[in-house]
């Protein structure tokens, strides 16, 4: 079957200079793209055309195109990674949009994620989480024994389910609040489900929230858009483990 | 403990222990008005209401029942000016209806709109009952009680107000249910009791409660209004 051509479609995209400028929406008008063609590749495409005419081109943040790194932060037509469940921008395909439609596409929108320029933001915020405790410290030494800690199946499998997140953003993009609840719960999550990550449990949970609350994400308010939209299907099931982990953490102290 | 209570998830506490306390207040309430249905002379109704303005309960539980609404009421504006700053600039369109419910996302409004129901409430009912006292009596098992019973169904009954005081009751009803369907399971997520298995459950008990808790309070009005001239 042949590929459905999208023969006109109107991007909506918001640009900005830099940091500092007031941004605004640009229409620009693109044709002929085949269904089969990458939302990223068609704002290549577009890109071409617009140096071709001696234009800026969009900025807008990509890697692997393959769906693990989670650059790719894109609000598209409302929605976090556009009109599709469980995918990342560069895994959105043009055939999920009708021909001659309008297509808005927005930067992630939260005080923690200052837009650098046109798509791109400043996700640092989630590093200096992560700096906060989001890791183990292991002495070095001669490489461990892999079965000399025994983890039960359902931990591993629940560990690994939270080490999917790829910090792409999109919760914080979705929640109404700009809340990282559901980034800082999977992170935290992964660890304590594993006795390597007990050790420091305490001090991580503590420190993780207290970074959160100091870089300005608002709260969680439980609307659960966030395991929505999230690409890697990370559970609020985490959220309520970083509550627990949060107030064992304050009693134990 | 200070970083704790500033903290997000303190706070998130501190909101769904007050919510919790008012969630079971809303249900002894229900049992309260209830006496309503069941007795038509509305002498259970008024040995409930006596029993409610005990000294015990009126300068014991009733002042933690307000501490309870207050803190409620502090912690959601508090916790909802903080999300409103932590996004300055709104997108141009969003599009949330797929991946969440309407009342989990407007909890604030709900709410402010059960305390502005609350407000007219307390005036109808809490203020002439506890603390003006302009209320008929009557006599239970020899002693001279307030005629609660009477209050309400007047109000209720009484000329046109009287439907639209009852059509009003039934929106305080329904918003509070609205509230609750959120806010119920909300709480538990909140302290830590939920994963994959509980949460669903919790929201199957959270919408069966607030769906009792709203049908309750809406067929009392329907049922003095229409019913019981």
């Amino acid at each position: 079957m042949a590929d459905k051509i999208l023969k006109e479609l109107t991007l909506k995209i918001w640009r900005q200079k830099d940091a500092q400028s007031k941004g605004k929406f640009e229409s620009y008008q693109i044709n002929n793209i085949s269904g089969g063609t990458s939302f990223l590749e068609m704002l290549d495409i577009l890109n071409e055309e617009l140096i071709s005419k001696g234009t800026e081109p969009v900025a807008f943040d990509h890697d692997c195109r393959e769906g693990i790194c989670g650059m790719c932060s894109m609000f598209i037509d409302g929605r976090a990674h556009g009109p599709d469940d469980d995918i990342t921008t560069c895994q959105l395909h043009m055939r999920k949009f009708e021909d001659g439609a309008t297509i808005t596409i927005e930067p992630w929108r939260a005080g923690a994620f200052p837009v650098i320029k046109d798509l791109m933001v400043d996700r640092t915020a989630f590093e200096k989480i992560l700096q906060a405790g989001g890791y183990i410290s292991v002495n070095t030494g001669g490489v461990p024994d892999g079965n000399a800690i025994p983890i039960s199946q359902d931990d591993a499998e629940e560990a690994m389910d939270a080490a999917a997140c790829i910090g792409c953003g999109a919760c914080v993009a979705t929640c109404k609040n700009s809340s990282a609840m559901l980034f800082v719960s999977a992170k935290v999550s992964h660890l304590a489900k594993l006795p390597q990550g007990r050790v420091e449990a305490t001090r991580r949970a503590k420190s993780m929230v207290a970074k959160m609350d100091e870089l300005g994400f608002g709260n969680c308010t439980n609307t659960g858009a966030c395991q929505v939209e999230c690409p890697k299907g990370i559970s609020i099931a985490n959220i309520a483990r970083l509550n627990r982990e949060f107030l064992s953490a304050t009693i134990k102290e | 403990m200070s970083s704790f209570l500033s903290s997000s998830i303190g706070k998130k506490l501190i909101m769904s222990l007050s919510g919790i306390f008012l969630v079971v207040f809303v249900l002894v309430h229900l049992i309260l008005n209830s006496f309503l249905l069941f007795d038509s002379t509305g002498e259970l109704f008024n040995a409930g209401a006596h029993f409610m303005s005990l000294p015990v309960i009126r300068f014991g539980l009733q002042p933690v029942l307000f501490g309870g609404f207050i803190i409620h009421i502090i912690y959601a504006i508090t916790l909802t000016l903080q999300n409103m700053k932590a996004r300055p600039q709104k997108y141009a369109v969003q599009n949330l209806s797929n991946s969440s419910t309407w009342s989990s996302r407007n909890m604030f409004v709900l709410g402010g709109l059960v305390l502005v129901f609350l407000a007219m409430h307390l005036m109808h009912f809490f203020i002439k009952m506890q603390i003006t006292g302009e209320v008929p009596t009557t006599m239970l098992n020899g002693e001279e009680v307030h005629n609660g019973a009477k209050l309400v169904k007047d109000l209720f009954t009484t000329g046109t107000l009287g439907l639209v005081y009852t059509c009003l009751y039934v929106l305080g009803a329904i918003l509070l249910g609205l509230h609750l369907s959120h806010g119920f399971w909300s709480a538990f997520q909140s302290i830590g009791f939920s994963n994959n298995i509980w949460r669903k459950r919790l929201e199957k008990v959270s919408y069966f409660y607030a769906f009792f808790i709203a049908a309750g309070f809406t067929i009392i009005p329907l049922y003095l209004h229409f019913f019981a001239k």
